[in-house]
Parts: structure tokens; sequence; C-alpha cells
């Protein structure tokens, strides 16, 4: 009844219906923080019970098919609920649709980048430098 | 209200130096000793060390929170009583274990 009529918030958002987005969102937020909750325990325990933390011993741990494929996990994880976390603040401060559409996009080229070059680093201790 | 305001403050830390770290750090230990040598030197550093004990409060206190969250979504938790006290205890488990964690690196290790 009151679709842009009123000058309250509550007013305009009355009579909108639900935005018939999101919910996909807020699950994928949901579920990568179970799985973050495990990876996280691993990483933590992982450094924890290192007989030492030098080059050598990391390299060794995150070599091997039982470090880099968890690693491997954190980093993709990681990277996916920290730009799905950005999106939620940047959705809140962020009302201009130009402004927003920008910072969410530059968001997601750091997060695609950041995993990428994470990634990288993981396969050159598992197979070596290609050069 | 704290602990809300802190999840979002420790997840924006996370996401923005964290990962930051992170990706550093894998590509430290890719570049072999001579690389790892320059992380080793920042992450000794008494800033170095401030940055990452700060890190390690975050993820636990964005950890703790992230629990009380998912908690409060299946809509459990709510009353005033029991929601502060949770709160609370994000605090106090997120100083406690990461002082425990760095009390373990810096010192009883053996």
């Amino acid at each position: 009844m009151s679709i842009g009529a009123s000058s309250t918030p509550i007013g305009k958002a009355r009579g909108l219906g639900s935005a018939r987005e999101g919910g996909e969102h807020w699950l994928t937020e949901r579920v990568t923080s179970i799985a973050l909750l495990l990876l996280g325990s691993w990483f933590i325990a992982s450094i924890l019970l290192l007989p030492a933390l030098d080059p050598h011993t990391l390299v060794e741990w995150l070599s091997a098919p039982t470090g880099a494929i968890p690693m491997a996990l954190l980093v993709i994880v990681g990277f996916k609920h920290a730009l799905d976390g950005m999106k939620v603040f940047v959705d809140d401060y962020v009302h201009e649709a130009g402004s927003n559409f920008v910072i969410n996009t530059l968001l997601l080229f750091l997060a695609v980048a950041g995993g990428a070059i994470s990634l990288y680093a993981l396969a050159v201790l598992s197979f070596g430098a290609a050069s | 209200m704290i602990v809300s305001i802190l999840h979002r403050a420790t997840g924006i830390a996370l996401s923005v130096a964290g990962l930051a770290v992170l990706t550093w750090w894998l590509m430290a230990l890719a570049h072999g000793p001579e690389g790892y040598a320059t992380f080793e030197k920042a992450s000794h550093s008494w800033i170095g060390l401030v940055v990452l004990i700060g890190l390690t409060w975050s993820f636990f206190q964005h950890l703790l929170s992230g629990v009380r969250h998912l908690v409060m979504d299946t809509g459990a938790g709510f009353e005033l009583g029991i929601n502060k006290t949770f709160a609370i205890l994000t605090i106090v488990g997120s100083v406690v274990l990461t002082a425990l964690l760095w009390a373990w690196l810096l010192g009883v290790r053996p």
C-alpha cells in the first residue's frame, strides 16, 4: 500500500515483500563458518603440535598431503568466508548502487587473487617451482 | 552489543590483515630459506608479535562469537541472562586461549 509513499524507513520497506535473494548468501556464510571452525582448529592444533616452527619443519608439514590439503581448504574457504563477510559490511554502509558494486567487485578480485597466490605457494611447496 | 561489534571488527581484521599475513607466510615458505628469513625477521620484531598476537585474539574472539551466533540462529539463547553470560564468555575465552597459545609458543614449548 505504502510503496515509496512514506518518508520513514519502515514506511518505505512496508509492502515491498522480501528481496527474494540473499538467502543463499546467508546460508553459505554459516556453512563456511562451520568448515572454518574445523579447519581453523586443525591449523591452531598443528602449529601447537609441530616440534618446531623453523622453515624446514613447516615445509615438511605443508608439502605432505596431510598438511597441504587441509591448508588448501583453509585458504579457499577462508577467502570465501571473508568475501561473504566483507559484503555484509559493505552492503550495510555503502548504499549508493554504483559505489557498492565497485567496492564489492574490487573485494571479489582481491579475494580471488589472494586465494590464487596462496594456492600457488602451496603447489610450489608440494611439487616444486616450475623453473 | 560490544560482542556483536567485536565480531565485525575481528572479522574485518582477519579478512584484511589475517589473510594478507597467511598469503605472505605461504609465499615466504615457497621461496625457500632466504625468503622465509624475511618473514621471520618481521614476525619476530615487536610490532610483528603485536600483529600476530592481535590476529590470534581476533581469530579466537571471532570463532567463539561465531559459535554464539550459530546457536542464536537456531533461536536459542535469547534469554537476557543466558545471552549476556554467553557474550561475556566469548571475551573471557578468547583472552584465555590467546594467552595459553602464546605462553606455549614463547615459553613452555620444549
